[in-house]
């Protein structure tokens, strides 16, 4: 019996996901008496791995060769598969991200084992693991319990803590033989990173979205300047992807992304329910609105009534004085 | 090329979401239910392929006896015909709906089968990716832009990912699930909504497997408390960010 995470890292780097499912996985190790495992499959990844068990990790198993630096899902798949089977996880963590999204399932269904995705919490009662998940994008959330082990859960990013928790931090490698390759026909092409790009929206600590209320694309220059002077990244609502002032990656809400950053700031968001269901889980909002009935109000910590084109570049410059 | 497209009933995204007295489903009274938005997006994507290519189009549904109101949106944008598998125990759940799928997928012999990258009801993004291993077929998932050639049986896709875009390619016959960008979904024209009437449904009644996971419990997300309006305009500025250094501490 084991707890398995796994690691994901993108051109040699570890996600921030992966810090969150490593200690995770200590919590529930500690909690049903057993190992936290962390699995990391990547190239040139050895001695970084070996940090992971400042973050819990117990054992440390590393499948590094080249042909493993990019994501092919069914290489990634069998060498997940094969560790489960080397470890007898009953409860396998993997971040609920683009790469976890396709990866997990994958695992799940080799396995024939339930998966949850997206979870948002894990209570351990007795023997019983029960989960916790958003549906219907955050209007409703589901209780889900399991009728077989193992368990493959995906973990919603920024929701579990990573922390610094001492695991005995084993190191060993994965033996892949080649079978893990026959029959792939999956070619990774290219890894283009967006110029320019920051964090991605659900890794962001602070977003400053805007609605139709900006008016147009060039109106989002204020809110660039406000997320960069707070290290944050822009987000838009649907009105304004659909509008084509912004690319679909920027969406919050229920066709686009679910965000949980510690500050959520609105400008010009009138809080339609299916924006409110991606953003209500962040830590504090500030609505800003020349609508006082609006309803981004409802759900915001701190309003202010007014105009945003006046609004933001004070906010920016008041911040200024403390940062 | 015949292509196979997965549609989930859902419902719409505007609507307001109740739990039933159950505590395990929801009350889908005055609920409209639709395409699943993602699922649209593919299957306009098929319809722009069978448009250039030819071929057939072809939607399976694995909903409740209510389903074919929502298959007729499809038919109406363009699909030639339906399989509805009849979906008899409600659990929404992933690793029954890939089993109950997978069959009935296999059957059809696609080149290429469309799906949404998630539906928004249960938002679990699994069915996709248990299909390929269920199918042994490769997918593709949150595909935002596709070429493909036909003739050397291959597709190249454009995915999202966090702070950056991956380009993969497989070969056909491949599964692809839809992220947004992919296509814009038409609206059915008159003409379409007119000749969805008289395309064919077939229904399929299968053995549902039992579900892995069970729903024990809906509830609704904990309730913000009510937050305060700070003032109007630029004068309430340095108040909200006296707020939000002293007592939400976020600065």
């Amino acid at each position: 019996m084991s707890i398995l995470a796994f690691v994901e890292q993108r051109s040699g780097e570890f996600r921030k996901s992966a810090y969150e499912a490593v200690s995770e996985a200590k919590r529930l190790a500690q909690k049903l008496n057993t190992e936290a495992v962390a699995l990391a499959i990547g190239h040139n990844i050895k001695s970084k791995a070996s940090e992971l068990a400042r973050y819990g990790a117990d054992r440390i198993i590393v499948a590094d060769a080249e042909p493993f630096l990019n994501f092919v899902p069914d290489v990634y798949a069998r060498l997940v598969v094969k560790a489960i089977h080397s470890t007898g996880a009953t409860i396998i963590l993997v971040p609920h991200t683009s790469l976890g999204r396709d990866l997990a399932p994958r695992v799940a269904e080799h396995l024939n084992a339930p998966m949850a995705s997206d979870i948002t919490s894990i209570d351990v009662i007795g023997t019983e693991v029960q989960i916790k998940r958003p549906v219907y994008a955050g209007k409703i959330r589901a209780n889900v319990s399991f009728s077989t082990q193992p368990i493959v859960l995906s973990l919603r990013p920024k929701i579990f803590p990573s922390a610094e928790l001492k695991g005995a931090g084993r190191l060993e490698e994965l033996k892949a033989d080649t079978d893990v390759f026959s029959g792939v026909k999956y070619i990774v092409r290219e890894l283009k990173k967006i110029a320019g790009a920051k964090l991605d929206l659900t890794e962001a600590d602070v977003i400053v979205s805007g609605g139709r209320g900006m008016k147009g694309p060039e109106n989002y220059k204020i809110l660039e300047e406000l997320a960069d002077l707070l290290g944050g990244v822009v987000g838009a609502s649907r009105a304004a992807v659909d509008a084509g002032w912004r690319p679909h990656s920027d969406q919050v809400g229920q066709t686009g992304k679910t965000v949980s950053p510690t500050l959520y700031i609105a400008c010009g968001i009138s809080g339609a329910i299916q924006h409110l269901a991606g953003m209500s889980s962040s830590k504090v909002i500030v609505a800003i609105n020349k609508d006082p009935e609006a309803p981004i109000f409802q759900v915001a910590d701190y309003g202010i009534v007014g105009d945003l084109f006046e609004v933001v570049p004070a906010l920016t410059k008041e911040l200024k004085k403390y940062l | 090329m015949k292509i196979g497209v997965l549609i989930k009933r859902v419902p719409d995204t505007e609507a307001r979401i109740r739990i039933s007295d159950d505590s395990l489903t929801i009350d889908e009274k005055g609920i409209e239910f639709i395409i699943n938005p993602y699922d649209e997006i593919a299957l306009e994507y098929a319809l722009q392929l069978k448009e250039k290519y030819g071929g057939e189009v072809v939607l399976i549904c694995y909903g409740p006896t209510d389903a074919p109101t929502v298959i007729r949106k499809g038919l109406a944008m363009g699909a030639d015909s339906a399989i509805h598998i009849e979906m008899k125990n409600m659990e929404n759940e992933p690793a029954k709906s890939a089993k109950v799928l997978a069959p009935v997928i296999k059957e059809g012999n696609y080149d290429i089968i469309f799906c949404g990258k998630q539906a928004i009801d249960d938002d679990s993004c699994q069915t996709g990716s248990r299909l390929s291993v269920l199918l042994g077929l490769p997918c593709i998932t949150e595909a935002s832009k596709l070429e493909i050639d036909v003739e050397g049986k291959k597709v190249v896709a454009h995915k999202e990912i966090e702070g950056g875009v991956e380009v993969v390619e497989v070969s056909l016959p491949a599964i692809i699930t839809a992220q947004k960008g992919l296509a814009e979904p038409r609206l059915p024209s008159l003409k379409g909504i007119m000749a969805a009437k008289k395309k064919p449904i077939t229904t399929k009644s299968v053995s549902e497997p039992e579900p892995l996971s069970k729903v024990k419990k809906l509830e609704y997300p904990p309730t913000r408390p009510p937050g305060k309006k700070v003032g109007e305009g630029v004068d309430a500025v340095p108040k909200l960010v006296e707020l939000l250094r002293n007592e939400a501490k976020v600065i």
